[in-house]
Protein backbone atom coordinates (compact mmCIF):
# COMPACT_ATOMS: atom_id res chain seq x y z
CA UNK A 1 0.00 0.00 0.00
CA UNK A 2 1.06 3.49 -1.17
CA UNK A 3 2.22 5.92 1.92
CA UNK A 4 0.17 8.77 -0.52
CA UNK A 5 -1.99 8.21 -2.87
CA UNK A 6 -3.92 10.70 -4.78
CA UNK A 7 -6.81 9.16 -7.53
CA UNK A 8 -7.88 11.80 -9.83
CA UNK A 9 -8.33 14.59 -7.25
CA UNK A 10 -8.88 17.92 -8.25
CA UNK A 11 -10.01 20.62 -5.70
CA UNK A 12 -11.17 24.31 -6.16
CA UNK A 13 -11.09 26.73 -3.20
CA UNK A 14 -14.71 28.41 -2.40
CA UNK A 15 -14.95 31.76 -4.07
CA UNK A 16 -11.69 30.85 -6.69
CA UNK A 17 -12.43 30.85 -10.30
CA UNK A 18 -10.01 28.46 -11.38
CA UNK A 19 -8.66 24.37 -9.79
CA UNK A 20 -5.90 24.59 -7.80
CA UNK A 21 -5.48 21.30 -8.11
CA UNK A 22 -6.41 19.36 -11.84
CA UNK A 23 -6.48 16.02 -11.81
CA UNK A 24 -3.64 14.54 -9.41
CA UNK A 25 -2.62 10.83 -9.93
CA UNK A 26 0.45 9.77 -8.51
CA UNK A 27 1.20 7.67 -5.17
CA UNK A 28 4.30 8.11 -2.91
CA UNK A 29 5.97 5.70 -1.06
CA UNK A 30 7.39 4.77 2.33
CA UNK A 31 11.47 6.27 2.53
CA UNK A 32 11.14 8.25 -0.42
CA UNK A 33 12.23 11.96 -0.44
CA UNK A 34 10.07 14.37 -2.40
CA UNK A 35 10.47 17.65 -3.48
CA UNK A 36 7.66 19.28 -5.15
CA UNK A 37 8.54 23.01 -6.73
CA UNK A 38 6.78 25.17 -9.75
CA UNK A 39 5.87 28.21 -9.86
CA UNK A 40 4.15 30.67 -7.13
CA UNK A 41 0.34 29.85 -6.61
CA UNK A 42 1.15 26.44 -8.95
CA UNK A 43 -1.02 24.68 -6.40
CA UNK A 44 2.08 23.42 -3.80
CA UNK A 45 0.56 24.26 -0.54
CA UNK A 46 -2.72 23.03 -1.33
CA UNK A 47 -0.78 19.53 -2.70
CA UNK A 48 0.23 19.81 0.89
CA UNK A 49 -2.58 20.34 2.60
CA UNK A 50 -4.66 17.50 0.67
CA UNK A 51 -2.41 15.03 2.31
CA UNK A 52 -3.49 15.17 5.37
CA UNK A 53 -7.44 16.30 5.16
CA UNK A 54 -6.89 20.05 5.17
CA UNK A 55 -7.97 20.19 2.12
CA UNK A 56 -10.95 19.60 2.04
CA UNK A 57 -12.19 19.34 5.29
CA UNK A 58 -11.19 23.08 6.41
CA UNK A 59 -10.33 24.73 3.85
CA UNK A 60 -13.85 24.07 1.82
CA UNK A 61 -14.52 23.71 -1.75
CA UNK A 62 -14.94 21.81 -5.09
CA UNK A 63 -13.34 18.05 -4.67
CA UNK A 64 -13.37 15.70 -7.32
CA UNK A 65 -11.17 12.51 -6.60
CA UNK A 66 -10.21 11.12 -3.71
CA UNK A 67 -7.07 10.96 -1.71
CA UNK A 68 -5.59 8.09 0.75
CA UNK A 69 -3.32 8.86 3.26
CA UNK A 70 -1.87 5.55 5.03
CA UNK A 71 -4.90 4.08 3.13
CA UNK A 72 -7.60 6.27 5.15
CA UNK A 73 -9.68 8.80 2.15
CA UNK A 74 -9.14 11.83 3.58
CA UNK A 75 -12.75 12.70 2.71
CA UNK A 76 -14.02 10.37 5.06
CA UNK A 77 -11.78 10.32 7.68
CA UNK A 78 -11.33 13.02 10.82
CA UNK A 79 -8.82 15.48 10.10
CA UNK A 80 -7.26 14.35 13.65
CA UNK A 81 -6.45 10.91 12.11
CA UNK A 82 -3.98 12.64 9.87
CA UNK A 83 -2.33 14.34 12.45
CA UNK A 84 -0.28 11.01 13.30
CA UNK A 85 0.80 9.89 10.06
CA UNK A 86 1.54 12.95 8.16
CA UNK A 87 3.22 15.90 9.87
CA UNK A 88 3.29 19.13 8.56
CA UNK A 89 5.73 21.50 9.00
CA UNK A 90 5.23 25.51 7.67
CA UNK A 91 7.20 28.37 6.62
CA UNK A 92 6.34 30.52 9.43
CA UNK A 93 7.60 28.45 12.99
CA UNK A 94 5.39 31.53 14.84
CA UNK A 95 2.37 30.11 13.47
CA UNK A 96 2.80 26.72 14.61
CA UNK A 97 4.36 27.16 18.36
CA UNK A 98 1.22 26.89 20.75
CA UNK A 99 3.25 26.76 24.08
CA UNK A 100 5.54 28.62 26.37
CA UNK A 101 8.62 25.93 26.12
CA UNK A 102 10.25 23.30 24.36
CA UNK A 103 9.46 20.57 26.07
CA UNK A 104 5.27 21.52 26.67
CA UNK A 105 5.92 22.12 22.80
CA UNK A 106 6.76 18.60 22.02
CA UNK A 107 4.43 17.17 24.38
CA UNK A 108 1.52 18.76 23.34
CA UNK A 109 0.36 16.73 20.70
CA UNK A 110 0.80 13.43 22.03
CA UNK A 111 -0.86 14.25 25.33
CA UNK A 112 -3.84 15.96 22.99
CA UNK A 113 -3.90 12.14 21.59
CA UNK A 114 -3.99 11.08 25.11
CA UNK A 115 -0.51 8.96 24.46
CA UNK A 116 0.77 7.61 28.32
CA UNK A 117 2.95 10.02 29.75
CA UNK A 118 5.78 7.97 29.97
CA UNK A 119 5.69 7.37 26.33
CA UNK A 120 5.46 11.20 26.07
CA UNK A 121 8.29 11.79 28.90
CA UNK A 122 10.40 9.23 26.25
CA UNK A 123 9.40 10.93 23.07
CA UNK A 124 10.75 14.32 24.16
CA UNK A 125 13.79 13.44 25.53
CA UNK A 126 14.43 11.66 22.07
CA UNK A 127 13.42 14.77 20.28
CA UNK A 128 15.60 17.34 22.04
CA UNK A 129 18.53 15.13 21.24
CA UNK A 130 17.98 14.68 18.09
CA UNK A 131 17.45 18.04 17.12
CA UNK A 132 19.93 19.68 19.27
CA UNK A 133 17.79 21.48 21.57
CA UNK A 134 19.33 21.00 25.34
CA UNK A 135 20.22 24.64 25.09
CA UNK A 136 16.76 26.03 24.05
CA UNK A 137 14.60 23.44 27.05
CA UNK A 138 14.12 26.89 29.50
CA UNK A 139 14.05 29.14 26.46
CA UNK A 140 10.81 30.90 25.58
CA UNK A 141 9.83 30.32 22.21
CA UNK A 142 9.78 34.03 21.47
CA UNK A 143 13.46 34.59 22.47
CA UNK A 144 14.49 32.22 20.00
CA UNK A 145 15.73 32.75 16.80
CA UNK A 146 13.62 31.91 13.24
CA UNK A 147 15.93 28.67 12.75
CA UNK A 148 15.68 27.33 16.59
CA UNK A 149 11.81 27.99 16.29
CA UNK A 150 11.95 25.76 13.40
CA UNK A 151 13.09 23.17 14.91
CA UNK A 152 10.99 23.39 18.11
CA UNK A 153 8.49 22.91 15.38
CA UNK A 154 9.84 20.33 13.79
CA UNK A 155 10.29 18.06 16.83
CA UNK A 156 6.58 19.07 17.82
CA UNK A 157 5.90 17.51 14.74
CA UNK A 158 7.62 14.01 14.98
CA UNK A 159 6.47 13.98 18.51
CA UNK A 160 3.16 12.55 17.03
CA UNK A 161 5.34 9.73 15.01
CA UNK A 162 4.41 10.51 11.35
CA UNK A 163 5.06 8.03 8.85
CA UNK A 164 5.76 11.14 6.44
CA UNK A 165 6.93 14.37 7.24
CA UNK A 166 5.41 17.01 4.99
CA UNK A 167 7.52 20.40 4.69
CA UNK A 168 6.20 23.76 3.03
CA UNK A 169 8.75 25.73 2.38
CA UNK A 170 10.22 25.14 5.86
CA UNK A 171 13.14 27.24 5.40
CA UNK A 172 12.36 30.40 3.60
CA UNK A 173 12.47 32.93 6.66
CA UNK A 174 15.38 31.56 8.00
CA UNK A 175 19.43 33.22 7.33
CA UNK A 176 21.02 30.70 4.99
CA UNK A 177 23.09 28.62 7.76
CA UNK A 178 20.03 28.21 9.57
CA UNK A 179 18.03 26.90 6.69
CA UNK A 180 21.21 24.23 6.31
CA UNK A 181 21.01 22.96 9.83
CA UNK A 182 17.21 22.47 9.08
CA UNK A 183 17.32 20.76 5.80
CA UNK A 184 20.28 18.18 7.20
CA UNK A 185 17.95 17.68 10.03
CA UNK A 186 15.48 16.81 7.39
CA UNK A 187 17.57 14.52 4.99
CA UNK A 188 18.76 12.87 8.02
CA UNK A 189 15.53 11.82 9.06
CA UNK A 190 14.78 10.69 5.79
CA UNK A 191 18.21 7.99 5.67
CA UNK A 192 16.56 6.77 8.73
CA UNK A 193 13.56 5.75 7.03
CA UNK A 194 10.67 9.19 7.21
CA UNK A 195 9.67 9.67 3.91
CA UNK A 196 9.47 13.35 3.31
CA UNK A 197 7.74 15.75 1.17
CA UNK A 198 9.23 19.47 0.75
CA UNK A 199 7.81 21.86 -0.93
CA UNK A 200 10.73 24.37 -2.26
CA UNK A 201 11.93 26.81 -4.65
CA UNK A 202 15.72 26.85 -3.91
CA UNK A 203 16.57 23.76 -5.86
CA UNK A 204 20.03 24.40 -5.24
CA UNK A 205 19.40 24.08 -1.85
CA UNK A 206 17.66 20.55 -2.12
CA UNK A 207 18.02 19.03 -4.96
CA UNK A 208 20.86 16.32 -4.07
CA UNK A 209 18.91 15.22 -1.30
CA UNK A 210 16.10 14.17 -3.09
CA UNK A 211 15.16 10.89 -4.59
CA UNK A 212 12.18 12.23 -6.69
CA UNK A 213 11.37 15.76 -8.05
CA UNK A 214 7.65 16.71 -9.00
CA UNK A 215 7.11 19.71 -10.89
CA UNK A 216 3.38 21.71 -10.85
CA UNK A 217 2.10 24.30 -12.76
CA UNK A 218 -1.16 25.40 -12.81
CA UNK A 219 -2.35 23.00 -10.63
CA UNK A 220 -1.34 20.11 -12.61
CA UNK A 221 1.68 17.52 -12.34
CA UNK A 222 4.02 18.14 -15.60
CA UNK A 223 6.83 16.47 -14.65
CA UNK A 224 7.48 13.67 -12.00
CA UNK A 225 10.98 11.34 -12.03
CA UNK A 226 14.68 11.29 -10.57
CA UNK A 227 15.89 15.09 -9.93
CA UNK A 228 18.88 14.66 -12.89
CA UNK A 229 16.48 13.79 -15.65
CA UNK A 230 14.04 16.15 -14.26
CA UNK A 231 16.12 18.60 -13.80
CA UNK A 232 17.91 18.44 -16.83
CA UNK A 233 14.27 19.26 -19.16
CA UNK A 234 13.81 22.28 -20.79
CA UNK A 235 10.76 22.50 -19.26
CA UNK A 236 12.02 23.97 -15.95
CA UNK A 237 13.19 27.21 -17.29
CA UNK A 238 10.02 27.27 -19.15
CA UNK A 239 8.09 27.14 -16.41
CA UNK A 240 10.65 29.44 -13.98
CA UNK A 241 12.10 27.35 -11.72
CA UNK A 242 14.97 27.91 -10.43
CA UNK A 243 17.58 24.91 -11.73
CA UNK A 244 20.63 24.61 -9.58
CA UNK A 245 23.96 27.19 -10.84
CA UNK A 246 25.83 23.67 -11.51
CA UNK A 247 22.50 22.34 -13.61
CA UNK A 248 22.75 25.09 -15.61
CA UNK A 249 26.52 25.21 -16.74
CA UNK A 250 25.85 21.50 -17.51
CA UNK A 251 22.66 22.94 -20.06
CA UNK A 252 24.74 25.14 -21.36
CA UNK A 253 27.47 23.16 -22.29
CA UNK A 254 24.96 20.83 -23.64
CA UNK A 255 23.70 22.96 -26.27
CA UNK A 256 27.89 24.03 -26.87
CA UNK A 257 27.79 20.14 -27.88
CA UNK A 258 29.75 19.73 -24.55
CA UNK A 259 28.41 16.42 -23.00
CA UNK A 260 29.68 15.36 -19.38
CA UNK A 261 27.76 11.96 -18.40
CA UNK A 262 25.99 12.80 -15.80
CA UNK A 263 23.75 16.12 -15.04
CA UNK A 264 25.66 17.63 -11.88
CA UNK A 265 23.34 19.06 -9.34
CA UNK A 266 26.12 20.68 -7.37
CA UNK A 267 29.48 22.48 -7.70
CA UNK A 268 31.72 19.81 -6.29
CA UNK A 269 30.20 17.16 -8.85
CA UNK A 270 30.41 19.94 -11.43
CA UNK A 271 33.31 20.10 -11.24
CA UNK A 272 34.45 16.13 -10.86
CA UNK A 273 32.76 15.76 -14.06
CA UNK A 274 35.00 18.04 -15.32
CA UNK A 275 38.14 16.03 -14.15
CA UNK A 276 36.56 13.03 -15.53
CA UNK A 277 36.09 14.77 -19.01
CA UNK A 278 39.92 15.85 -19.04
CA UNK A 279 40.88 12.28 -17.69
CA UNK A 280 39.06 10.77 -20.72
CA UNK B 1 18.23 60.97 1.47
CA UNK B 2 17.92 59.53 4.73
CA UNK B 3 20.23 59.56 7.46
CA UNK B 4 20.72 57.56 10.69
CA UNK B 5 22.49 58.76 13.46
CA UNK B 6 23.51 56.54 16.33
CA UNK B 7 20.16 54.82 16.42
CA UNK B 8 19.40 53.24 19.44
CA UNK B 9 16.29 50.93 20.01
CA UNK B 10 15.09 48.46 22.42
CA UNK B 11 11.53 46.67 22.05
CA UNK B 12 11.31 45.82 25.82
CA UNK B 13 13.54 47.35 27.58
CA UNK B 14 15.74 44.57 28.41
CA UNK B 15 16.75 42.85 24.65
CA UNK B 16 18.73 46.21 22.66
CA UNK B 17 17.74 45.09 18.85
CA UNK B 18 19.95 48.22 17.43
CA UNK B 19 22.97 49.47 19.68
CA UNK B 20 23.95 52.30 17.39
CA UNK B 21 23.43 52.75 13.94
CA UNK B 22 24.81 54.93 11.52
CA UNK B 23 24.57 54.93 7.97
CA UNK B 24 23.78 57.33 5.05
CA UNK B 25 21.83 56.31 1.80
CA UNK B 26 22.02 58.67 -0.79
CA UNK B 27 19.20 59.20 -3.73
CA UNK B 28 19.10 56.82 -6.11
CA UNK B 29 21.03 54.07 -4.46
CA UNK B 30 20.32 50.37 -4.62
CA UNK B 31 21.50 48.85 -0.97
CA UNK B 32 21.20 45.61 0.82
CA UNK B 33 21.07 44.82 3.55
CA UNK B 34 22.15 41.10 5.52
CA UNK B 35 22.08 39.53 8.57
CA UNK B 36 21.30 36.68 10.53
CA UNK B 37 18.20 36.16 11.80
CA UNK B 38 17.58 38.81 14.61
CA UNK B 39 20.48 41.03 13.62
CA UNK B 40 17.79 44.17 13.84
CA UNK B 41 17.54 44.49 9.80
CA UNK B 42 13.86 44.80 10.19
CA UNK B 43 13.84 46.83 12.87
CA UNK B 44 15.83 49.18 11.39
CA UNK B 45 14.48 49.81 8.57
CA UNK B 46 11.46 50.13 10.08
CA UNK B 47 13.25 53.55 11.73
CA UNK B 48 13.26 54.93 8.00
CA UNK B 49 9.66 55.01 7.75
CA UNK B 50 8.89 55.89 11.01
CA UNK B 51 6.95 53.00 11.95
CA UNK B 52 9.93 53.26 15.30
CA UNK B 53 11.39 55.78 16.69
CA UNK B 54 15.06 55.78 17.76
CA UNK B 55 15.23 55.73 21.46
CA UNK B 56 18.90 57.85 21.25
CA UNK B 57 19.60 58.80 17.84
CA UNK B 58 18.42 60.55 15.13
CA UNK B 59 16.73 59.69 12.16
CA UNK B 60 16.78 62.26 9.09
CA UNK B 61 15.04 62.43 5.80
CA UNK B 62 16.04 64.84 3.32
CA UNK B 63 17.73 67.07 5.92
CA UNK B 64 14.43 66.87 8.16
CA UNK B 65 14.54 65.37 11.50
CA UNK B 66 11.91 62.53 11.57
CA UNK B 67 10.84 63.38 14.88
CA UNK B 68 9.32 66.33 13.87
CA UNK B 69 7.61 64.55 11.23
CA UNK B 70 4.11 62.30 11.31
CA UNK B 71 4.54 58.49 10.22
CA UNK B 72 2.04 59.74 7.15
CA UNK B 73 4.44 62.23 6.30
CA UNK B 74 7.50 60.23 6.00
CA UNK B 75 5.32 57.80 4.56
CA UNK B 76 4.72 59.90 1.55
CA UNK B 77 8.41 59.68 0.88
CA UNK B 78 9.67 56.04 2.04
CA UNK B 79 7.23 53.33 0.83
CA UNK B 80 7.84 50.06 3.61
CA UNK B 81 7.03 46.74 2.14
CA UNK B 82 6.48 43.80 4.49
CA UNK B 83 8.12 40.71 5.31
CA UNK B 84 4.66 38.76 5.94
CA UNK B 85 2.02 39.92 3.57
CA UNK B 86 -0.67 39.21 5.70
CA UNK B 87 0.35 42.34 8.51
CA UNK B 88 -0.39 43.94 5.61
CA UNK B 89 -3.36 42.73 3.48
CA UNK B 90 -7.01 43.33 4.76
CA UNK B 91 -9.14 44.44 1.61
CA UNK B 92 -11.46 41.87 -0.36
CA UNK B 93 -9.50 42.23 -3.44
CA UNK B 94 -6.70 43.20 -5.20
CA UNK B 95 -7.62 45.83 -7.12
CA UNK B 96 -9.06 47.46 -3.94
CA UNK B 97 -6.10 46.88 -1.72
CA UNK B 98 -3.62 48.74 -4.57
CA UNK B 99 -6.07 51.39 -4.91
CA UNK B 100 -6.59 51.90 -1.50
CA UNK B 101 -3.04 53.37 -0.80
CA UNK B 102 -3.16 55.73 -4.43
CA UNK B 103 -6.84 56.74 -3.12
CA UNK B 104 -5.16 58.03 0.61
CA UNK B 105 -2.36 59.92 -1.59
CA UNK B 106 -4.91 61.84 -3.35
CA UNK B 107 -4.85 60.11 -6.75
CA UNK B 108 -7.98 60.34 -8.26
CA UNK B 109 -10.18 57.26 -9.08
CA UNK B 110 -9.26 56.85 -13.11
CA UNK B 111 -5.31 57.91 -11.90
CA UNK B 112 -5.22 55.17 -9.19
CA UNK B 113 -6.96 52.51 -11.72
CA UNK B 114 -4.29 53.45 -13.90
CA UNK B 115 -1.36 53.49 -11.67
CA UNK B 116 -2.92 49.49 -10.15
CA UNK B 117 -3.03 48.20 -13.92
CA UNK B 118 0.49 49.00 -14.68
CA UNK B 119 1.89 47.78 -11.64
CA UNK B 120 -0.68 44.39 -11.57
CA UNK B 121 0.58 43.38 -15.49
CA UNK B 122 4.63 44.46 -14.00
CA UNK B 123 4.16 42.59 -11.44
CA UNK B 124 3.05 39.39 -13.33
CA UNK B 125 -0.93 40.03 -11.52
CA UNK B 126 -3.11 41.25 -14.00
CA UNK B 127 -5.71 37.95 -13.99
CA UNK B 128 -5.80 38.62 -10.01
CA UNK B 129 -7.36 42.42 -9.68
CA UNK B 130 -10.69 40.39 -8.56
CA UNK B 131 -9.57 37.97 -6.42
CA UNK B 132 -9.42 38.26 -2.69
CA UNK B 133 -5.53 38.00 -1.84
CA UNK B 134 -7.06 35.31 1.14
CA UNK B 135 -7.24 33.20 -1.92
CA UNK B 136 -4.16 33.63 -3.19
CA UNK B 137 -0.90 31.33 -2.52
CA UNK B 138 1.63 32.75 -0.25
CA UNK B 139 3.70 33.92 -3.06
CA UNK B 140 1.30 35.89 -5.20
CA UNK B 141 -0.23 37.59 -1.81
CA UNK B 142 3.11 38.72 -1.51
CA UNK B 143 3.26 40.04 -4.87
CA UNK B 144 0.01 42.08 -3.94
CA UNK B 145 1.85 43.51 -0.90
CA UNK B 146 4.39 44.76 -3.16
CA UNK B 147 1.41 46.06 -5.50
CA UNK B 148 0.07 48.13 -3.33
CA UNK B 149 3.26 49.91 -2.03
CA UNK B 150 5.40 50.04 -5.75
CA UNK B 151 2.23 51.47 -7.54
CA UNK B 152 2.40 54.43 -4.97
CA UNK B 153 6.12 54.79 -6.34
CA UNK B 154 7.43 56.53 -3.23
CA UNK B 155 10.98 58.00 -3.77
CA UNK B 156 12.30 55.68 -0.98
CA UNK B 157 11.49 52.12 -0.98
CA UNK B 158 12.25 49.54 1.72
CA UNK B 159 11.31 46.21 1.13
CA UNK B 160 11.50 43.33 3.78
CA UNK B 161 12.61 39.70 1.99
CA UNK B 162 10.40 40.51 -1.06
CA UNK B 163 12.47 37.59 -2.75
CA UNK B 164 10.40 34.94 0.10
CA UNK B 165 8.06 32.37 -1.54
CA UNK B 166 9.06 33.84 -5.34
CA UNK B 167 10.07 31.39 -8.08
CA UNK B 168 12.98 32.12 -10.48
CA UNK B 169 10.79 33.73 -13.04
CA UNK B 170 8.88 35.93 -10.42
CA UNK B 171 11.93 37.16 -9.00
CA UNK B 172 13.37 37.93 -12.09
CA UNK B 173 10.09 40.38 -12.73
CA UNK B 174 10.72 41.76 -9.47
CA UNK B 175 14.38 42.60 -9.71
CA UNK B 176 13.64 44.22 -13.42
CA UNK B 177 10.92 46.25 -11.73
CA UNK B 178 12.98 47.79 -8.95
CA UNK B 179 16.08 48.12 -11.80
CA UNK B 180 13.18 50.53 -13.57
CA UNK B 181 12.55 52.77 -10.09
CA UNK B 182 16.20 52.69 -9.75
CA UNK B 183 16.66 53.65 -13.20
CA UNK B 184 13.71 56.55 -12.56
CA UNK B 185 16.17 57.73 -9.57
CA UNK B 186 14.21 56.29 -6.64
CA UNK B 187 16.20 54.82 -3.73
CA UNK B 188 15.62 50.80 -3.26
CA UNK B 189 16.57 49.61 0.22
CA UNK B 190 16.13 45.83 0.47
CA UNK B 191 16.41 43.31 3.52
CA UNK B 192 17.33 39.86 2.25
CA UNK B 193 19.05 35.97 2.58
CA UNK B 194 19.29 35.73 -0.90
CA UNK B 195 22.51 36.71 -1.63
CA UNK B 196 22.24 35.52 -5.50
CA UNK B 197 19.74 38.89 -5.50
CA UNK B 198 22.04 40.76 -3.95
CA UNK B 199 24.91 40.05 -5.99
CA UNK B 200 23.29 40.08 -9.56
CA UNK B 201 21.52 43.57 -8.15
CA UNK B 202 22.34 45.48 -5.40
CA UNK B 203 26.10 47.75 -5.91
CA UNK B 204 26.40 48.51 -2.25
CA UNK B 205 25.58 46.10 1.04
CA UNK B 206 25.37 46.62 4.58
CA UNK B 207 25.88 43.74 6.25
CA UNK B 208 24.54 43.35 10.39
CA UNK B 209 24.87 41.87 13.36
CA UNK B 210 23.90 41.92 17.21
CA UNK B 211 22.27 45.25 16.33
CA UNK B 212 25.13 46.81 14.93
CA UNK B 213 26.57 47.77 11.25
CA UNK B 214 29.72 45.28 10.99
CA UNK B 215 30.14 46.29 7.36
CA UNK B 216 29.14 48.61 4.52
CA UNK B 217 30.41 48.95 1.21
CA UNK B 218 30.76 47.41 -2.74
CA UNK B 219 28.96 44.35 -2.28
CA UNK B 220 31.81 42.15 -3.71
CA UNK B 221 34.09 43.73 -0.83
CA UNK B 222 31.38 42.62 2.13
CA UNK B 223 30.99 39.36 0.40
CA UNK B 224 34.25 38.83 0.01
CA UNK B 225 34.86 38.84 3.89
CA UNK B 226 34.91 35.59 5.89
CA UNK B 227 34.01 37.76 9.11
CA UNK B 228 30.79 38.88 7.29
CA UNK B 229 30.02 35.27 6.32
CA UNK B 230 29.83 34.02 9.38
CA UNK B 231 28.47 36.57 11.24
CA UNK B 232 25.91 36.73 9.10
CA UNK B 233 25.14 33.50 8.85
CA UNK B 234 25.50 33.25 5.02
CA UNK B 235 26.45 30.48 3.10
CA UNK B 236 28.34 30.60 -0.23
CA UNK B 237 26.76 31.13 -3.44
CA UNK B 238 26.95 28.11 -5.73
CA UNK B 239 28.89 29.50 -8.08
CA UNK B 240 31.23 30.43 -5.18
CA UNK B 241 31.35 26.67 -4.07
CA UNK B 242 31.48 25.56 -7.67
CA UNK B 243 34.45 27.66 -8.94
CA UNK B 244 36.56 26.36 -5.39
CA UNK B 245 35.78 23.37 -6.22
CA UNK B 246 37.28 23.82 -9.99
CA UNK B 247 39.99 25.39 -8.45
CA UNK B 248 40.92 22.19 -6.17
CA UNK B 249 41.17 20.10 -9.37
CA UNK B 250 42.62 22.81 -11.77
CA UNK B 251 44.66 25.73 -10.30
CA UNK B 252 44.42 27.77 -12.85
CA UNK B 253 40.78 28.76 -12.90
CA UNK B 254 40.51 32.64 -11.61
CA UNK B 255 39.72 33.23 -7.55
CA UNK B 256 36.62 35.25 -9.08
CA UNK B 257 33.96 33.35 -10.57
CA UNK B 258 30.54 35.11 -9.98
CA UNK B 259 28.78 34.90 -13.40
CA UNK B 260 27.24 31.15 -14.88
CA UNK B 261 29.03 32.77 -18.34
CA UNK B 262 32.46 32.80 -16.55
CA UNK B 263 32.22 29.53 -14.90
CA UNK B 264 31.10 28.49 -18.83
CA UNK B 265 33.22 29.81 -20.39
CA UNK B 266 36.14 28.34 -17.72
CA UNK B 267 34.87 24.95 -18.53
CA UNK B 268 34.68 25.46 -22.03
CA UNK B 269 38.79 26.23 -21.76
CA UNK B 270 39.77 23.65 -19.75
CA UNK B 271 37.92 21.34 -22.14
CA UNK B 272 39.23 22.73 -25.15
CA UNK B 273 42.74 22.40 -23.96
CA UNK B 274 42.45 18.56 -23.16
Amino acid sequence: MALVEFADFSFKYLGADSLALKRITLTIDEGEYVVITGPSGCGKTTFCRAINALVPQFHRGYVAGNVYTDGKNTRENEVATFASVAGLVFQNPENQLVTLDVEKEIAFGPENLGVAPNEIRRRVEELIELLDLEELREKHPHEMSGGEQQRVAIAATLALKPKVLVADEPTSNLDPQSAETILKIIAHLNKKGMAVILVEHRLDLVAKDASRIILMNKGRIVADGNPREILAMDLCEEIGVGVPKATQVYKRLRTRGVELGTVPLTGVELAELVQEATSR
Amino acid sequence: MIILEDVHYSYDGVYTALRGISIQIDDGERLAVIGANGAGKTTMIKHMNGLLRPQKGRVILDGHDTKFMSVAEIAREVGLVFQNPDHQLFLDSVKKEVEFGLRNLGFTESEAEQKRQKTLTDLGLEGFAERSPFTLSGGERKRVALASVLSTEPRFLALDEPTIGQDAHQKSLLAQMLAEMNKLGRTVVVVTHDIEFVIENFPRTVAMADGQIIADGSTSMVLSNDEVIERCALALPQMTLAARAMRNVFPEVGQRLTLLSELEETIMGILGGA
